[in-house]
C-alpha cells in the first residue's frame, strides 16, 4: 500500500507550515486601525495605522512629534522635560497609549479588541 | 409523442464523464448534508471522483466532470447563478488550474493526496478572492482564512488518501480494459 507517497508528505507538511502561518497572522482581526492624537484633551487627528507617516502636534512647550510606521505608533519627540512618552517606545496593541503631560498631547490606538488594563478595573 | 429528430450522437467518453459527473453530484449531496460548524467549509467528496478521474483518464475528462458537477449540481440545488454557484465555479476552475500545474509533479513521488492537498488550496483561495473582490470586500473576511486552510488540509488529505485507495485497488485487481460500470 504505498497511499501516501514521500512528496504528499512534504505537501501536507507544506500545508501545515501555511495554516499555522495563516492563524498566526489572523490577530489582524483584533488590531489596532487608528490612531487618535488628542492635543489639551481635544481630538487633534485620527489617523489610519496602515499609512506610514510622521505627524506634528504642537504644544504649550513645542512640537511633538508622533511616527506612525508598520502598524504601529510612537511618540519620537517631545519638549517635555522626562520624556515618558518617548520611553513608552512603540504602541501596537488596541488601547495601548503614550501621554506626554507636561506638552499635553496623548496617543493612543484605536480599533480592534480592546486588552484590559487595570484602570478598566 | 413526436420523435426527436435531433440525435446527439454521444461517445463512449461521453457515457463516461456524465456517469462520472452523476457520482460526483451524488457525493456533492452528501456534503450538503453533512453539517460543518464553520459556514462555507464543505467536505468536497466529490473532488473525490474527480482526482480518479484525472488519474484515470487525464485533466480533459477531470475538466469536463468537475465542471459538469458544478453545473448539474447548482440546478439540482436550486443554486444556479446564485453567489453561491459562483464561488463554487470559481473554486472549481482554481482547483483545475491548480490541478494542470501539479500534473508537471513526478507521479512517483507525489500521488493523489498531493494533487488532491493541492486542489483543496486553491479552491479556498479562489473562493476567498472572489467573495473578497465580488461579495465582501473588507479585510476582516481574510480572518476566515486560516479557518477555510485548516479545512482544506483536512478534507484535502482525507479526499487525497480515499481517492488513492480507489487508485490503489484498482491496481491490485488489475483489470486494465474493463470498462466502467
Amino acid at each position: 500500500m504505498r497511499l501516501i507517497r514521500i512528496g504528499d508528505w512534504l505537501v501536507i507538511l507544506l500545508a501545515l507550515v501555511v495554516v499555522g502561518l495563516l492563524f498566526s497572522e489572523t490577530g489582524h482581526a483584533g488590531r489596532p486601525q487608528k490612531v487618535l492624537i488628542r492635543k489639551g484633551g481635544e481630538i487633534f487627528t485620527e489617523v489610519s495605522l496602515f499609512k506610514d507617516r510622521k505627524v506634528e502636534v504642537p504644544g504649550p512647550l513645542g512640537v511633538s512629534l508622533v511616527v506612525i510606521s508598520g502598524g504601529a505608533a510612537r511618540v519620537a519627540k517631545d519638549p517635555g522635560p522626562r520624556q515618558y512618552c518617548v520611553r513608552q517606545g512603540w504602541l501596537r496593541n488596541s488601547g495601548d497609549a503614550a501621554i506626554c503631560l507636561p506638552n499635553q498631547v496623548s496617543v493612543e490606538l484605536l480599533g480592534g479588541n480592546k486588552r484590559y488594563d487595570s484602570l478598566n478595573y | 409523442m413526436i420523435r426527436s429528430t435531433i440525435e446527439i450522437p454521444a461517445t463512449r467518453e461521453d457515457h463516461h464523464v456524465s456517469r462520472m459527473a452523476a457520482l460526483a453530484i451524488g457525493l456533492s449531496f452528501v456534503d450538503a448534508a453533512i453539517p460543518l460548524p464553520v459556514p462555507g467549509v464543505k467536505p468536497g467528496f466529490a473532488n473525490i471522483v474527480v482526482l480518479i478521474v484525472l488519474a484515470r483518464y487525464g485533466l480533459r475528462t477531470a475538466i469536463w466532470v468537475s465542471l459538469l458537477r458544478v453545473l448539474a449540481g447548482s440546478l439540482l440545488f436550486g443554486s444556479f447563478l446564485s453567489p453561491g454557484f459562483f464561488l463554487g465555479l470559481c473554486g472549481a476552475l482554481c482547483s483545475l488550474a491548480a490541478l494542470f500545474l501539479a500534473s508537471a509533479l513526478p507521479e512517483k513521488f507525489f500521488g493523489a493526496v498531493s494533487r488532491s492537498v493541492i486542489a483543496a488550496f486553491a479552491h479556498i483561495s479562489g473562493q476567498l478572492m472572489l467573495a473578497y473582490f465580488w461579495l465582501i470586500p473588507h479585510v476582516g473576511l481574510f480572518s476566515l482564512a486560516p479557518f477555510f486552510a485548516a479545512a482544506a488540509l483536512l478534507f484535502g488529505t482525507v479526499n487525497g488518501l480515499v481517492a488513492a485507495h480507489f487508485l490503489e485497488c484498482e491496481k491490485v485487481e488489475a483489470v486494465p480494459q474493463v470498462p466502467i460500470q
